[in-house]
């Protein structure tokens, strides 16, 4: 009798070991299965042209296809468009995002942090989609119509989050005696922020600079109301322009350029994910 | 003079760590029936992990091993199978840790719980009240039974767990520095409830307080660097050592 | 620099926080105010009429708010039977190995994917399978946008309940092993009791994910503006309704986006709010 339940507890005990090893190695099918998908049907459409062309017209790529030729032109338009706005939006929200992750850090006892605390972590959980409409009625609007400078606005405020907390993060668990070392050695807070606390906390930020930027470059739903799309390659920043992520869209809605999707996405997804693995290794290597 | 037979006994037990170092060496000694045995030594010394092998607990880890043979009433519990030993030989750990989701009065029945033994209501309650009383903890606690068992002060707490050891009726109770984390006070309610203990249960305790093993321990081990120095009569080993070792650890010298 | 002035420009970068929040609010208020108050507040949330036929405009949430949360829950369901494998595979399981931490990377690398790539997947690889099993004639629909949801939730439940679970102390778990438990039943009856409160709310802020979420479901959900009927029907979510007629929509119509949109800011906000406050408290216990 016990020697049954002991081996009954004892195979029940095996079933959960192999039923977690087993579900927990499916969570691997689908990441498999896209990067397959994806490399599979994009790779051969990536050439010199894709990277340097912009997307051609819905009637150059039906000709084509009835040609039977390969769909000529590219995502230049979208690869640069992507740089303009993300250089932009970079440009504000890390120097922003890097003072308010600071003033959280320092002051984390205070009431008003807690409420910034609080804020922050609803700012990173709206969704993106929400963040679009809020840049179209905060800059499309007053300028009357879509731009550069719109897209990087929502780009910007979905950044923002991200890096004052992997800032405040880093520079709370710096060790104490940091700062209090810089203090006693006569220099005033700003000073031993900008020369001791900041360049010690500067792996942490910089990783979480880099999974920010790679969090938002594959953002769609932010920029069809904001930047809008554009078919041409374009510097200007007050005008509609193109991302990366749009062009998928515009490819997915369009059967004539329904070819070219592959090739964006494998760009995309190469970028991200490299991006998220470079994060990941420079955040361990700089742990130790 | 009569020849007890061991409940528990040691043959050339080994545990290690790595291929390369022994945390106990060939200890070999033989444990008689209700006695408290302590196991003394300095820090790093091998009690700890020689007294948790007695329960197996190297199983629950990668890398260790453990050779030679360690016997339970004449059987090898290193060939049998974990879960029906831990059930033979309860454990107290060194921080009292009742579980922080579960009422005192679960507390004590954890065992039966954990190893899907279904008691009725009235042999819960004689047990619950059985073990505390044991522990002599039955009169602070029975009016609050339900209340978690982490509201307990910590003397209590361990209590608690010798009684949710006890619950299962072990042979053996195994011991792991039970009072370091208590105070002085807390440490002499523990050890009056051994000495009531050994009446029922065989214990192996080690500790670093050579008073409370002179205290409480009929028999004494000494270890020093994974062996086993000296094993006798606890008072013989304190007025007279044979090993220098044991002399330069008991007069202070060592550790 | 002096100190005083280092702390004004601190205080004012963390302004800038507060504001976009206060501004997030004030905007979504006043453009859906014309919606809420041509249909009423109560009667915009319960209505399930959407036509945008000239002088004979009607707009109702109901409809996208079923889709949401639909589509969420489902997505919950369908997530759970993996992501806490995972999260007992690296926390508890194989705790500090390396091969746990190749599945971090594999969960960590899942988060990464943009839903654009999610929502293609969906509908070039898992909509054929869906139509070729014979589940629902289009393959798109709620059942499908909610199974690449599941996967895309999946990495925020796993790490965070994993974080739990890594927590549990090691006293407890030997304490019951002591006892003669399986690690089977350890984990049942210790681990998570005791990483209960944690585990809860780590779904609790994959939920708050998986509301918002817009281009998968978008691309997968089939778009049609009526309460669905089965989990195979089509439908459209608060997001995905937003993200199909946003760019068209003028006056009422707009103004009725806008609103749905406040409602989905609410949404989500409360249920992070929850999420975070709960994982506060479990952290401290």
């Amino acid at each position: 009798m016990t020697t049954f339940k002991i081996k009954n507890r004892l195979a029940k005990d095996k079933l959960m070991l192999w039923g977690v090893c087993i579900l927990a190695a499916l969570t691997a099918v689908p990441l498999l299965a896209i990067l397959g998908e994806v490399l599979l049907r994009g790779y051969d459409q990536l050439s010199w042209s894709f990277f340097t062309e912009p997307t051609p017209t819905a009637y150059k790529a039906m000709k084509a296809i009835e040609a039977g030729e390969r769909i000529p032109g590219g995502i230049a338009n979208g690869i640069i468009g992507t740089m303009i706005m993300l250089g932009m939006a970079v440009l504000v929200a890390v120097p922003v995002g890097i003072l308010c992750g600071a003033f959280l850090a320092e002051n984390s006892k205070k009431r008003f942090a807690q409420v910034v605390s609080y804020l922050t972590d609803l700012l990173q959980g709206t969704p993106s989609v929400i963040i679009g409409i809020i840049t179209y009625i905060w800059v499309v609007v007053p300028m009357k119509g879509y731009s550069a400078i719109a897209g990087s606005v929502a780009l910007c405020i979905m950044m923002l989050p991200l890096i004052i907390r992997s800032t405040e993060e880093t520079l709370k668990i710096l060790p104490a005696s940091l700062k209090e070392a810089g203090l006693a050695l006569g220099g005033n807070k700003a000073r031993v922020m900008l020369k001791v606390q900041l360049p010690a906390a500067f792996g942490g930020i910089f990783t979480g600079v880099l999974l920010a930027i790679s969090r938002v470059i594959g953002e769609t739903a932010p920029l069809m109301f904001t930047a809008l799309g554009c078919s041409l390659i374009r510097f200007s920043i007050d005008k509609p322009i193109s991302a990366v992520p749009l062009l998928i869209w515009e490819f997915f809605n369009d059967p004539n350029l329904q070819e070219l999707i592959w090739g964006a996405s494998l760009f995309l997804l190469l970028f991200v994910l490299t991006l998220n693995l470079t994060a990941k290794y420079l955040a361990k290597k700089w742990n130790q | 003079m009569e020849s007890v037979k061991p409940i528990l006994e040691f043959k050339k037990t080994c545990v290690s760590y790595t291929k390369q170092t022994m945390a106990v060496k060939y200890v070999s000694a033989a444990i008689e029936r209700n006695t408290i045995t302590a196991i003394m030594g300095p820090s790093g010394c091998g009690k700890s992990t020689l007294l948790r092998a007695v329960n197996l607990m190297h199983n629950l880890y990668q890398n260790i091993r453990v050779d030679g043979e360690i016997l339970l009433n004449g059987e090898n519990i290193l060939s049998m199978e974990p879960i029906d030993v831990r059930r033979r030989v309860g454990m107290v750990f060194q921080r009292p840790a009742p579980f922080p989701t579960m009422s005192i009065y679960d507390n004590v029945l954890s065992g039966f719980e954990l190893n899907g033994i279904k008691l009725s209501k009235a042999e819960r309650d004689a047990t619950v009240e059985r073990c505390l009383r044991s522990v002599a903890l039955w009169d602070e606690v029975k009016d609050v039974l339900n209340k978690k068992g982490t509201f307990l002060s910590g003397g209590q707490q361990q209590r608690l767990c010798i009684a949710r050891a006890l619950a299962m009726k072990p042979d053996v109770l195994l011991m792991d520095e039970p009072t370091s984390a208590l105070d002085p006070i807390a440490t002499k309610h523990i050890e009056e409830l051994l000495l009531e203990l050994q009446k029922e249960v065989t214990i192996l305790i080690v500790t670093h307080n050579m008073g409370q093993a002179k205290r409480i321990s009929s028999k004494s081990m000494f270890m020093y660097l994974g062996e086993l120095v000296e094993y006798g009569d606890t008072e013989t080993m304190f007025t007279n050592p044979v090993d220098e070792r044991t002399k330069a650890y008991l007069t202070g010298k060592m550790g | 620099m002096n100190d005083k002035l280092y702390k004004v420009i601190l205080f004012i970068a963390a302004l800038i926080v507060p504001i976009v929040c206060g501004g997030v609010v004030y905007a979504l208020v006043t453009d859906a105010y014309d919606a809420f108050e041509h249909f009423g507040f109560f009667k915009f949330l319960t209505s399930s009429e959407w036509s945008y036929t000239e002088g004979a405009e009607q707009y109702g949430a109901l409809p996208f708010i079923t889709g949401t949360l639909t589509t969420t829950l489902l997505a919950l369901v369908f997530c759970i039977p993996f992501s806490l494998p995972v999260a007992l595979f690296v926390g508890e399981y194989f705790k500090g190995t390396r091969i746990a931490a190749v599945l971090s990377t594999v969960t960590d690398l899942l988060a990464g994917i943009p839903s654009i790539i999610y929502g293609l997947w969906g509908f070039y690889t898992l909509r054929p399978i869906i139509m070729a099993l014979n589940i629902s004639p289009q393959g798109s629909g709620i059942l499908t946008a909610s199974l690449v949801l599941a996967i895309m939730i999946i990495p925020y439940a796993a790490s965070l309940s994993a974080e739990f679970i890594k927590m549990v102390p090691n006293d407890l778990k030997e304490g019951a092993y002591s006892l003669g438990a399986t690690r089977a039943e350890v984990i049942g009856k210790v681990v998570f009791p005791v990483a209960g409160s944690g585990i809860f709310s780590s779904y609790v802020l994959a939920i708050g994910r998986a509301l918002g979420e817009t281009m998968t479901v978008t691309m997968l959900i089939g778009n049609t503006n009526n309460i669905p009927d089965s989990i195979t029907s089509t439908g459209n979510s608060m997001a995905s309704i937003i993200a199909n007629q946003f760019g068209e929509a003028d006056g009422l119509r707009l103004s009725s986006l806008i609103a749905i949109g406040l409602v989905l800011f609410l949404i989500t906000a409360a249920i992070n709010m929850v999420g975070k406050i709960m994982i506060k408290r479990a952290r401290i216990s």
